[in-house]
């Protein structure tokens, strides 16, 4: 459907025309059940509701600026990549920052190797180091064609993987979050952390692009 | 003391009980290589249930070659995918 016949159809509308979702929306099903869960816990005092405001407020505060620094560090401290590499949990606690319940896995961008993450499941995500996943992340396209067409998913996202090199994709489905450490660009070495910092997007640390100087 | 070793070849098993899993569907029945051993974590499809989680499960991440998981895949054969999968999913098989 081409986008000029808007409103000029005469068909009944079973379905939404883009740009004209209505603002409110009847509570769904599942938010109901969402509610009625916190309700019951804070009522049982299993959690108050200022515990419930202050996660959510800790997650709003999250952002990709600290998964940044991570890999800044990364690339300018041999030994911290090293450790980054082997326990990421630790190696970024180091930094003060925490993965919450779950460990961290940093899979390593190379010359022979392109990682990128996805949660089949879900939206797993390292959200205590990049902050809420954005909306492509948890669609059911991006979720199911990132492990069936992992290389169209990534020409889609401009990121052109030749075919002489692995694209590894990591399937967060259980414990672990995963944290790309993409390639440092060239013409780069000489920089500071802070400056290298500002050009690693939340994207390249996903694995769907790559930072640019 | 981890169960399997990395590079052992292991076959996820092919089994569909109800409830909550964290195997997802496409990986069942296929063959991998142990990647690493994360540790020993609360066996999620008993804590969605609020039982304790115990006895805990080992978790490894498995790496499969995405030609093995799909037919038609039509990228280089090197290309994989790694997911994470409790030791009560995996049984050892041929390397």
């Amino acid at each position: 459907m081409s986008t000029d016949d808007r409103g000029t159809h005469d068909h009944d509308h079973d379905h939404e025309h883009p740009g004209t979702t209505p603002d409110v929306n009847e509570t769904g099903y599942y938010e109901l059940m969402a509610e009625a869960m916190k309700e019951l816990l804070i009522e049982k005092g299993v959690v108050s509701a200022d515990d419930v405001r202050r996660n959510l407020e800790f997650l709003d505060s999250r952002d990709p600026v600290d998964g940044g620094r991570v890999i800044a560090k990364a690339w300018t401290d041999p030994d911290f990549k090293k450790r980054l590499l082997e326990d990421g949990t630790a190696a970024v606690g180091e930094m003060g920052l925490t993965m919450g319940d779950a460990e961290l896995v940093v899979v390593e961008n190379t010359d022979d190797v392109h990682n990128m993450i996805v949660c089949t499941l879900c939206s797993c995500y390292p959200r205590t180091l990049l902050g809420l996943p954005p909306d492509w992340y948890k669609s059911k396209s991006y979720r199911s064609r990132a492990v069936v067409e992992p290389r169209a998913v990534l020409r889609e996202f401009g990121t052109e993987v030749p075919d002489d090199m692995t694209v590894r994709v990591h399937d967060s489905n259980a414990d672990m979050r995963y944290l790309v450490l993409p390639k440092q660009p060239e013409g780069t070495e000489d920089w500071p952390a802070e400056k290298l910092a500002e050009i690693v997007s939340r994207d390249a640390m996903v694995g769907v692009v790559l930072p640019e100087a | 003391m981890p169960l399997f070793n990395v590079g052992d070849t292991v076959r996820i098993k092919n089994s569909h009980p109800p409830g909550h899993r964290r195997t997802p569907f496409y990986v069942r029945g296929k063959t991998g290589v142990i990647e690493r051993y994360c540790g020993d974590f609360k066996n999620p499809e008993e804590l969605a249930y609020g039982f304790d989680g115990t006895p805990k499960r080992e978790l490894y991440r498995v790496r499969i070659a995405q030609t093995d998981l799909w037919e038609n895949y039509d990228g280089p054969a090197g290309d994989t995918l790694d997911l994470e999968i409790y030791d009560h999913w995996l049984e050892k098989a041929e390397g």
